[in-house]
């Protein structure tokens, strides 16, 4: 990898700009691929290119075959993100999993007793309301966004948010009756069932977790199987 | 913690050393890491991060200081297919395609 290359793709991740490096596995050559143009000497017709800006899009890496030999396509996307609402017990061992995960976690509660704890450094800590946090924070497709409060001051809002972006996986802790009465207050807002479908309740995939570590394992196992085995 | 690789391959440059990059570029049955992750290398043998959680380290460890020496990229096969990927040890049953290139 020349010097140049180096530079710009560095610049590119530190910037979190989504950027993919090709390189032809014969001859080493290389270019980045931008969603919006290329750098770099490696020659690659529009098509290839093309195909190069769709794997970018869709966040996998691989090989492609071209007329010249194989070209290695890496992706180099800024880290998935985990949203998490209400810094109560479990949110330290959620977000901490999250962070090991390899998400770029933040923290959202407006309670600031609760999120200025010293428990927490590992990851962002938001002590805006939930619809002000995420409005500031745009949940996109690589997002993920879990509620912990119970309290429909602060998770209602938060949920509302989530539903109405494109996050991949939106979960909310409570048990089934708690479950069924945020539902219908969602629903007074104007969600359909199949839009408050998308949320996950009772959250986190059933192992019997009892403790809150086990409660962010079955949390964290969810959210990967939800990105890698949608 | 995710560490990156990249990062301290970059940070090892600026410092003056000598860096190789491995990536794995492919994978088939069940390799032990994903395509995508790399093992930086310094002129040394000094490395950090992973291409295969232990098995092939030794090898493609060589063919980094070869890379650094020549300049010239190398894209090399493990599997057990490979008669020296047995001796190496990628006993786990999978198959690995790592490039390695010199950096800067």
């Amino acid at each position: 990898m020349d010097s140049a290359i180096l530079a710009a793709l560095q610049e590119a991740r530190r910037a979190k700009r989504p950027v993919a490096l090709a390189t032809n596995l014969r001859s080493g050559a290389q270019k980045l691929i931008f969603k919006d143009g290329t750098e770099g000497p490696l020659c690659l017709d529009v098509d290839m290119i093309i195909g190069m800006q769709d794997m970018l899009a869709r966040d996998e890496s691989g090989t492609l075959q071209t007329g010249a030999g194989p070209v290695f396509v890496q992706v180099h996307n800024p880290p998935p993100r985990l949203i998490v609402v209400g810094a109560v017990h479990i949110a330290d061992p959620l977000a901490r999993m999250g962070v090991m995960a390899g998400y770029g976690v933040t923290l959202i509660d407006p309670r600031r007793a609760f999120a200025t704890s010293q428990r927490f450094e590992e990851y962002a800590v938001s002590t805006d309301w939930p619809d002000d946090a995420m409005a500031e924070l745009k949940p996109d497709t690589r997002s993920a966004i879990v509620t912990l409060t119970h309290d429909p001051k602060i998770d209602d809002p938060a949920l509302d948010a989530a539903l109405k972006s494109p996050a991949f996986y939106i979960g909310a802790l409570g048990s089934r009756k708690t479950h069924a009465a945020r539902l219908a207050r969602l629903k007074e807002l104007g969600h359909d069932d199949a839009t408050l479908a998308r949320i996950r309740g009772p959250v986190g995939l059933d192992i019997g977790a009892l403790s809150p570590a086990e409660i962010a394992v079955s949390i964290v196992a969810q959210i990967v199987q939800a990105r890698r085995k949608p | 913690m995710t560490e990156d690789v990249l990062d301290q391959a970059e940070a090892w440059r600026r410092e003056g050393r000598k860096v190789a990059l491995a990536t794995v570029v492919t994978t088939w049955g069940s390799s032990p890491r994903p395509v995508g992750s790399q093992l930086a290398v310094d002129g040394e043998g000094k490395f950090l991060g992973s291409v295969s959680g232990g098995c092939i380290e030794g090898a493609v460890i060589k063919e980094a200081l070869a890379a650094i020496g020549d300049g010239k990229p190398r894209l090399l096969d493990f599997g057990v297919t490979n008669e020296q990927a047995w001796e190496v040890g990628l006993a786990c049953g999978g198959k690995v395609q790592v490039f390695v290139e010199k950096l800067g």
